[in-house]
């Protein structure tokens, strides 16, 4: 396989960012009301995901090493406040769905992570595939948590009714615990048939969180911290 | 009067930012191993949330919005807050050890939740004045101290669970959140 498609391989699945990585939960959790709200969450990362991995990966050799998180982060804000307003102008449904948590991109636990873990020690080509492997993957996993809150909470798919009107849809789906407990299910299905998530590090690192290419601290420090307990 | 009570009760219990907002997930899940420093997390979110979001409404209602610039929030939100931590950080520990210690890791960890950012933004969206945002902030930061010490305890428990194998991780604690995020939604029958 050339290296370009394995790019978007690892992204689309063997490193999938929300359900193998276990990144990006806030966003996946609050937008997953709806499978058409996954695919424009998920598509709008993809879209900031592609533009910070290239211009980062194109400024790997210019920024220092030690400004480098904070150099990332005006990178991204910028290219998030672009896309803001592309979509307020251009697809104000999307924009009126998601709300805050476009904004919120900024922080998401993906992009700052594959800046660090990736475009910044490959060349722009790689780093756009990578950006486009894991912004698919981003979308993939919360339109299919989507369409899994949507049609057991609301009985529909994609805003189409498919459950007959005779059959009472389980409303708590679509309201904020169908979000916890939908992805606790995609885990224990995947537990269940062996596919191994780094769901560990989720839930076992005291003080990092798996959030670590996006804390400005190194993990020693943190480590430091729990060892002193 | 009412009003700012309102917004207490409404941003802790309500809409709490964790259960019902999805905000600050990565650490809700991430630190609450532990009783003791989920409460310490949850100081240092109490006292970086409300600067935070103090400093944050005064920067857009004097400075982004009479120029303009309002566009610009998250940018400058984002900076701001990351600067802040550091300053908050380096105060601490020249002037009060003690608290250092008992916050230290945790401080840096606050830049990337998101719960900051999704407090500035939303008291932005509100149109919310100073004192208003510096209550929602104050608000949002305990709802998140409450929620992730109440998992803490549950956890304490579930560790000592026989669960079947598939469970055991991240999934009984995403089942655990869920209950307490069901629990919380009573709460929006609080009516005034």
């Amino acid at each position: 396989m050339n290296k370009y498609l394995e790019r978007l391989y690892n992204g689309l699945i063997k490193e999938n960012p929300t359900l193998i990585l276990m990144l990006g939960m806030c966003p996946t959790l609050a937008v997953s009301t709806r499978a058409m709200n996954g695919i424009g969450m998920g598509l709008s990362t993809t879209a900031v995901l592609i533009l910070s991995n290239l211009v980062i990966s194109l400024l790997r050799k210019v920024i220092p090493d030690q400004v480098r998180l904070p150099s990332y982060i005006v990178i991204v804000a910028s290219l998030v406040t672009v896309t803001e307003l592309l979509i307020e102008a251009y697809l104000p449904s999307v924009y009126d769905a998601l709300g805050i948590y476009i904004p919120l991109i900024v922080v998401n636990c993906i992009i700052l992570g594959r800046a660090e873990a990736y475009a910044n020690k490959h060349t722009p080509g790689l780093s756009v595939m990578d950006g486009l492997g894991m912004g698919l993957g981003f979308t993939v996993a919360l339109t299919l948590a989507g369409l899994l809150r949507e049609f057991l909470g609301n009985g529909s798919a994609f805003g189409y009714r498919v459950l007959p009107e005779s059959v009472e849809p389980i409303g708590i789906f679509v309201q904020p615990p169908g979000a916890f407990l939908v992805i606790a299910f995609f885990i224990i299905i995947m537990n269940a048939i062996g596919i191994k998530t780094r769901q560990k590090k989720l839930v076992s690192v005291d003080g990092c969180d798996g959030c670590c290419a996006a804390c400005a601290t190194p993990c020693e420090k943190a480590e430091e911290g729990g060892a002193q307990k | 009067m009412k009003s700012l009570i309102l917004i207490i009760v409404g941003t802790a219990l309500i809409h709490n930012v964790v259960l019902n907002q999805f905000l600050g997930i990565c650490s809700f899940l991430g630190v609450s191993q532990q009783m003791k420093a989920s409460a310490s997390l949850g100081g240092a979110v109490i006292f970086v949330i409300t600067i935070a979001s103090a400093v944050a409404s005064l920067l857009y209602n004097y400075v982004l919005a009479p120029l303009g610039m309002d566009y610009m929030k998250t940018i400058v939100f984002i900076l701001v807050i990351a600067a802040l931590v550091q300053i908050v950080e380096m105060f601490l520990k020249k002037n009060s050890p003690a608290i250092y210690k008992a916050l230290g890791i945790y401080l840096p960890l606050i830049t990337t939740n998101c719960a900051v950012l999704g407090v500035a933004l939303t008291n932005v969206q509100n149109g919310y004045g100073f004192w208003e945002s510096v209550l929602a902030g104050f608000g949002t930061a305990v709802g998140f101290t409450l929620a992730i010490i109440l998992l803490a305890g549950i956890r304490s428990r579930i560790r000592e669970e026989d669960l079947p194998a598939p469970l055991r991780g991240a999934p009984i604690v995403l089942i655990s959140a869920a209950l307490m995020s069901i629990a919380f939604m009573g709460f929006a029958g609080l009516s005034f």
